[in-house]
């Protein structure tokens, strides 16, 4: 039987010389460096989610009708008479939310550690490429059902088109291929979310992947393992303080793996719609054109962004700022390698200004979200009877705005007129073991 | 081989000439795709003229008809209501309807209609294109103390009033669009059609 395998193997190097070095550069002898902490997790979840939505997706379209009249109908079926379609839809609508968190932490990560630095700056933009073909994915997708919030998601997302001067009016038409979010407008995004977006982001993501593989994968302390000490026990010529991607980090994330797949089946299982976050009660309700559900909100991972886009208002008789602000708001943190001058690129050994700087930022995005997705205006009732709520909301809001993008301002005031004092960074990587 | 020396211009200009017309056919080739997106002629055709009948729409009601999907409202307002709307003026952000792509100018007045009690708007948010729920009350709303009557979107809370003129410092920019319509008779009112037109 062996034998059968090694002429296979023979057979096939025979023709594609290529292929086993390539697997050895990828896996075997990638050398990444040592001390990966659990922030390293979330590069490879990303992927598995991907590879999980990918399959479900493949099932659901199996059932799924791309028709305005039979989508709310089809996934109804698909939830309840379709065997087992309830798990395929619930790992497909928990996957997606998951994708985000994901996606999220393993941004904070290189934030963090500065893994968006030289040389890493392309990594960092075609992963944020990533994250803006994910969003588009996620949103397309969101509308499929075609209940009343998908209805009126996809018309207050294709509106933001609308505010652009001149030729907004004809562009909301164009997307929509009606005078509303309509059948013509379900079944182009279908083609979009099903087929167009995956091939792009699957691209997207082996490109993310050869830039990363190209320049090295950096750590928790920011050190560049390839400019120190040579000579680890696989190969003389490798970095000391690096160890082969496969079976080191592999068998690593697989126990990220475990974890992940245990909380995932939990929300799958006991909790899918989360509460109302992950899949919203007026999504239960087919699309109405004629009736707004009382609270448009969008799903949670976008509630951010969307919170930016409500709390910034018009001047000058347009809407686009706050549109503006809202892509502004990812296209600044796409140029953060250029906006961040500060030589050092773990927050451990940076100064204490950057340290408040990015607590600001996360603190302002979770607080954005909770506004975006109108909790701020359930609470405010409450916690403070017969204040008025639109003042508050707006003021703190407004706020939670400037701390945002303060973020990126005072990062590159810091960095670029040397106010950040640093700590010495090691030679070599630190572990704590 | 007989002409061993490469003439440089030559392949220059081939190379050109071939990718722009090339570039050409690739850019004419995009354009049906691009067209495929724009609204079909069975969507077109969907939005017709429409006749509806506002006899039975009791002062102060408000009734939501469909012109081309959109939601139009026909609101009867009352003379208190139309009292109302003088005074709001300074907390308006374009009391006069001075931008003109809002409504045809027949409606270009203070109670932006053609017959004063009568107002006829398509019932979407100018901010991101919700429908705006009907508040018609005097009295303090949980939005707005001081409220007249109007409209009022659930999405990010602009308000309008009964004449669906925007109010100052919220996200929505411009006052509610009126649709072309004209009276057909004191009880039909035809919507997508100007008097003109009707003639």
């Amino acid at each position: 039987m062996a034998n059968v395998f090694s002429r296979i193997g023979d057979w096939v190097n025979e023709r594609a010389p290529n292929l086993a070095p390539t697997y050895r550069k990828h896996m075997t002898e990638y050398f990444a460096p040592k001390n990966f902490n659990l922030w390293y997790y979330f590069g490879s979840l990303a992927l598995l989610v991907l590879v999980n939505q990918i399959v479900t997706g493949i099932f659901l379209t199996m059932n799924y009708k791309t028709s305005a009249l039979e989508a709310f109908n089809s996934v109804e079926y698909i939830m309840r008479d379709v065997e087992w379609g309830w798990l395929i839809r619930y790992m497909h609508s928990t996957g997606a939310s998951l994708f985000f968190v994901v996606v999220f932490l393993h941004m904070f990560r290189g934030i963090m550690y500065g893994s968006f630095k030289r040389p890493r700056e392309l990594v960092w933009i075609l992963g944020m490429l990533i994250f803006l073909v994910l969003m588009a994915e996620a949103f397309m997708g969101y509308v499929l059902p075609w209940g009343n919030m998908s209805f009126w998601g996809a018309k207050v997302i294709i509106s933001l088109f609308g505010t652009i001067p001149y030729i907004g009016g004809s562009l909301v038409e164009w997307i929509m291929g009606d005078f509303l979010p309509a059948d013509a407008t379900l079944n182009r995004f279908f083609a979009l979310h099903v087929i167009a977006l995956p091939l792009v982001l699957l691209l997207l993501v082996v490109l993310h992947l050869a830039a990363l593989h190209e320049v090295g994968s950096n750590n928790p302390d920011g050190v560049d393992v390839k400019h120190g000490p040579k000579g680890n026990k696989w190969n003389p010529e490798k970095p000391i303080d690096a160890i082969p991607f496969h079976p080191y980090y592999t068998v690593k994330d697989l126990v990220g793996v475990g974890f992940f797949l245990t909380i995932a089946a939990f929300i799958i299982f006991f909790a899918p719609t989360f509460g109302g976050w992950f899949l919203e009660h007026d999504n239960f309700t087919p699309a109405n054109n004629l009736v707004t559900p009382s609270h448009i909100k969008p799903s949670w991972y976008f509630t951010p962004f969307y919170a930016i886009l409500r709390m910034i208002p018009s001047f000058f008789g347009t809407a686009i700022w706050g549109v503006i602000g809202m892509f502004g708001a990812i296209l600044l943190l796409a140029l953060l390698p250029w906006i961040d001058k500060g030589e050092v690129r773990s927050v451990r050994y940076r100064g204490l200004g950057f340290r408040i700087a990015l607590g600001v930022l996360v603190f302002s995005f979770l607080a954005l979200g909770l506004v975006g997705a109108g909790v701020t205006a359930e609470v405010i009732p409450e916690w403070f009877p017969g204040a008025d709520v639109t003042t508050w909301e707006n003021a703190f809001g407004r706020l939670m705005v400037l701390g945002y993008f303060g973020f990126f301002v005072f990062v590159w005031v810091y960095t670029r007129f040397g106010f950040e004092k640093t700590k010495p960074v090691p030679e070599r990587v630190t572990m704590h073991d | 081989m007989a002409n061993e020396v490469v003439d440089h211009g030559r392949r220059r200009f081939l190379t050109v000439t071939t990718a722009v017309v090339g570039g050409a056919g690739v850019v004419a080739a995009v354009v049906p795709f691009i067209k495929s997106w724009e609204p079909s002629a069975r969507a077109k055709a969907a939005g017709a003229p429409v006749t509806v009948d506002i006899s039975a729409i009791e002062a102060g009601q408000k009734v939501t008809f469909a012109w081309r999907s959109l939601p139009v409202f026909v609101v009867n307002r009352t003379k208190d209501q139309l009292a109302q709307l003088k005074g709001l003026e300074p907390r308006l952000l374009d009391p006069s309807s001075s931008d003109s792509a809002q409504q045809p100018k027949y409606a270009t007045n203070e109670t932006r209609s053609i017959k004063p009690e009568w107002l006829v708007v398509i019932g979407l948010c100018t901010h991101l294109g919700c429908v705006p729920d009907f508040v018609p009350d005097i009295k303090p709303e949980p939005f707005d103390a001081n409220w007249k009557g109007g409209f009022y979107c659930p999405c990010h809370k602009s308000r309008y009033d009964l004449s669906g003129r925007v109010f100052s410092g919220v996200p929505a920019p411009k006052n509610l669009p009126v649709p072309p319509y004209h009276f057909i008779d004191d009880t039909h009112i035809q919507i997508g059609v100007d008097p003109k037109e009707a003639g």
